[in-house]
Parts: structure tokens; C-alpha cells; sequence
């Protein structure tokens, strides 16, 4: 049985992006905030807090699901893949990144690695979604510059496109791309 | 907002879960997938003394039929269940109604019994149970107990599941027939129901009839098929509604009267 007292703070160990991290925090540490403030990964953000915006949106064991409602020590033993592992790590944005810079499918940018991770998680269970299916998944996160339709047409034409592109969206390689912190 | 403290505790296993139930009781809540619970946690809403993980046990992570009713074990997220082959052929109400609950990411983590649990309203799944007269597998340190749908839930966010009691699973009877209809009306697709319909015809002709969001339980009626689309006007006067950010009460009882009988006219309307 694993227990973690309240005033106490314990070593936390995952894996982040193919890679072994770890970190002290205490039992009530959200994993957005660990990913951010003990592992310095800040490309998962923090918008509501409660589930509903979507913006904290990550893959656990490749699951989309919030961050937020997730306590850091429940990520123990777990994969945890965040936004910083679609691209390669020369920096090149894989397709599904791609192509919401082709079709303006973000303004601020603030909940896009939400939508990103949902797609990454959606994409590999269904490859060809209809455009019903897309704003289902959508309808999980909130955006308030695009209006959503440049966001469709982006997943819409990763999902049309060749089987090679679908594949390089939905299974990204576990690569880190963690910006150092100086 | 962040949690109040607490002493986080994940047990090994059920037997191990219930032991620690049966010493923190009231000061301790039951952590699954935590859709709902780590909001109210985040929100301070909830401050429990414990929490108590059981989101990881494989021995309540279990899909199985028996008996003519489908068991789901208290790990089993609404994205497994939604995906399990057999649903739309043993639950077909269950099957229309899942895609409502919540949204995609948040069915990947919430379980179905976390939804019987936490006992909303509006919720979806205790609807479906409450319609089709399943029931709930509880346990404690002094024994286990099954308590029919319809005695479970007693009110907004109230269960009859006592503070020592650990739900291990719930059982869905399996349908008789495929002629089911569900809708439901919400601000934006995986919100709170406004109100939520379902409707299933037994064999024989009877109509099962359950109503979400207007009441503080979910409603379960009877009737027979040439009856069933009547009884809605006297239903949103029994049933009153309530007020809240989302919907009057009277709005609640005039989506009742409209959509009532539309649902019932789909189900009837299934093929067998």
C-alpha cells in the first residue's frame, strides 16, 4: 500500500516523453504543477483548473485526459507525453503541429497543446474521423480566438492526408524536447 | 485553486481499500477517476482527510455478464465500457447514452461508478441504471450488500452507500430488446444535462421511461406503449424541477413536455 502523509513530501518517478524524470512534491500536487514547477515543463498549461477548458490536456499510458484532475503521485509508474514530444528534436513540427500553423487553427496559443494531445490520443484510435466526430473531441476543449473551424479543417486534412502523414501525427515518437531552464 | 491537504493512501487491493474505509470512514473520500471529485477538490468543495486511490486496482477493473446482467467493476472508465464489444448488443440504452457523458478525455479517466457515486442530477449513467432497475455492489469490513438503483440514489450528490462502504461494482440487466431512444438537452455537447430522456420497450410492449435533470434523482416510470406518450405532462408537474445557471425550473418542465414524447415515439418506433 502506498500512502503519502499530508505533511509529508515524497519522490515521484515517471516517465515524461520517453524519459525517467522525477521529483518531490506533496500528496496534493496537481500534476500540471508538477510537470511545470518541479520538472520545469511548461508546455502543458493551466487554465481552469476544475476539467472543463481542456488546456492542461495530456497522454497518460497514451489516454488524453486533464492534467489537472490528476494528482502528480498518480502519475507514478506511469508515461506521462506531453506537447514537447511532437515535435523532433531539431525542432521540426510533426504534421498534426503543421498543419494547424497551415490552417490558423490557433490565435494566443494558450490551449493548443490541450487540442494537440486530444487529437494525438483520437487520431491513432480513429484515423479518418468525420467532421461530427472531430467536434465531439473538440467540444472537451474551449478556445476563444479561433472559433473552432480553423481547428477542424486542420485535424480534417492530417486525417485525409497519406497514411504516412496520419502515422507521423498519431504516434509520435517519445522524443524530450524540454527547453533547459537557466 | 489547489486541494486542502490530505493523506493520500492507495491500497493493493479491495479487501486493503475497505480496511482503510473502515478506519477514516467519514473524514476519508474514494478517489477513482476523479472527474468529478478532484475538481470539487481543486475547488475546495471537498476536504477530505484521506483520499483513497482506487483508480489502479485490476481486481475491480472487469467487465463481465452473469446471472443476465452486465457487472462493471469500480475501475473500469467510460471509455472502456463505451468501447466493449458486446455494449450495443446486451445494453443498447447504455450504448446511446455513454457518448453524453462527459467528454472524450474526460471518459478516458472518469468510471462508471464514480457516476453512481457522486449522484448528480443530470448525470447520464445513473439515469440508465435508475431506468433499467440495476442495482449497486457494496462492501464493508462488516459485509457486502446489493441495493436496488431506485433505493441507491437519494438525492442531489446523496447515495445510501454508508461512510464505511467501498461500491465495488454495479450490474445493468441485460435488455431484452435493441428499441431504445435517448436525448438530452445541454449548453454544449458533455455538459450537464438540462434534461436527459431515455426510453426502452420491453418485451410485451411496455415502455421503460427515465428522466434526468429535472428532479434531484433520476426518475424511472412504467407504461404501456399506447399510454407512454401522455404521461409527460403530469410528470413535469410531478417531478417540479429546479432553478439553476443552466435552465428554470419551468424551462426544465417545458423541455420535459416536448421532448418526452418525441423519445418515446423513437423508441417505439426501433425494430425489435
Amino acid at each position: 500500500m502506498r500512502r503519502v502523509n499530508k505533511d509529508e513530501r515524497t519522490r515521484i518517478r515517471f516517465t515524461l516523453n520517453g524519459r525517467a524524470v522525477a521529483g518531490d512534491a506533496e500528496s496534493r500536487m496537481l500534476l500540471t504543477d508538477f510537470l511545470r514547477h518541479v520538472i520545469g515543463a511548461t508546455g502543458t498549461h493551466v487554465g481552469c483548473e476544475h476539467g472543463v477548458c481542456g488546456c492542461c490536456t495530456v497522454l497518460i499510458d497514451g489516454a488524453a485526459v486533464r492534467a489537472c484532475l490528476t494528482l502528480a503521485v498518480q502519475a507514478e509508474g506511469r508515461a506521462v507525453t506531453t506537447v514537447e514530444a511532437l515535435a523532433s528534436p531539431d525542432g521540426a513540427l510533426n504534421a498534426l503541429q503543421q498543419a494547424f500553423q497551415r490552417h490558423h487553427a490557433l490565435q494566443c496559443g494558450f490551449c493548443t497543446p490541450g487540442i494537440l494531445m486530444s487529437f494525438t490520443d483520437y487520431l491513432a484510435r480513429n484515423p479518418h474521423p468525420t467532421e461530427d466526430e472531430i467536434r465531439e473531441v473538440l467540444s472537451g476543449h474551449l478556445c476563444r480566438c479561433t472559433g473552432y473551424a480553423g481547428i477542424v479543417a486542420a485535424v480534417l486534412s492530417v486525417s485525409a492526408g497519406s497514411s504516412r502523414q496520419r502515422n507521423d501525427s498519431a504516434s509520435p515518437e517519445p522524443t524530450l524536447k524540454l527547453e533547459s531552464r537557466s | 485553486m489547489k486541494p486542502r491537504r490530505f493523506d493520500y493512501v492507495r491500497p493493493d487491493s479491495a479487501d486493503e481499500a475497505v480496511a482503510v474505509l473502515a478506519e477514516y470512514g467519514e473524514d476519508a473520500s474514494v478517489l477513482a477517476g476523479g472527474q468529478s471529485l478532484m475538481a470539487m477538490l481543486n475547488l475546495r468543495l471537498a476536504e477530505p482527510a484521506v483520499l483513497i486511490d482506487i483508480a489502479s486496482l485490476k481486481e475491480l477493473d472487469y467487465v463481465r455478464v452473469a446471472d443476465g446482467k452486465v457487472e462493471v467493476g469500480a475501475a473500469v472508465t467510460q471509455n472502456r465500457l463505451k468501447d466493449w464489444p458486446e455494449l450495443a448488443g446486451k445494453l443498447p440504452l447504455l450504448a446511446a447514452a455513454l457518448p453524453f457523458v462527459g467528454h472524450f478525455q474526460t471518459r478516458n479517466k472518469g468510471t462508471v461508478c464514480g457516476s453512481i457515486a457522486h449522484a448528480d442530477p443530470s448525470s447520464e449513467i445513473p439515469l440508465v441504471l435508475a431506468t433499467l432497475g440495476g442495482e449497486v455492489v457494496l462492501r464493508s469490513r462488516r459485509g457486502a450488500r446489493v441495493v436496488a438503483a431506485a433505493d441507491f440514489q437519494r438525492g442531489t450528490l446523496t447515495t445510501a452507500r454508508e461512510p464505511d462502504e467501498l461500491i465495488m461494482a454495479v450490474r445493468f440487466p441485460v435488455q431484452p430488446t435493441a428499441r431504445v431512444a435517448f436525448r438530452e438537452v445541454a449548453r454544449r455537447h458533455g455538459d450537464f444535462a438540462i434534461i436527459a430522456v431515455a426510453a426502452c420497450v420491453d418485451d410485451g410492449d411496455t415502455v421503460r421511461i427515465g428522466i434526468g435533470g429535472v428532479a434531484d434523482r433520476p426518475a424511472a416510470r412504467r407504461a404501456s406503449a399506447a399510454a407512454a406518450k401522455d404521461i409527460f405532462e403530469s410528470l413535469a408537474f410531478e417531478l417540479k424541477g429546479y432553478d439553476d445557471l443552466h435552465a428554470s425550473a419551468r424551462l426544465r418542465r417545458d423541455l420535459l413536455r416536448r421532448i418526452g414524447p418525441v423519445v418515446v415515439e423513437e423508441a417505439l418506433r426501433c425494430a425489435a
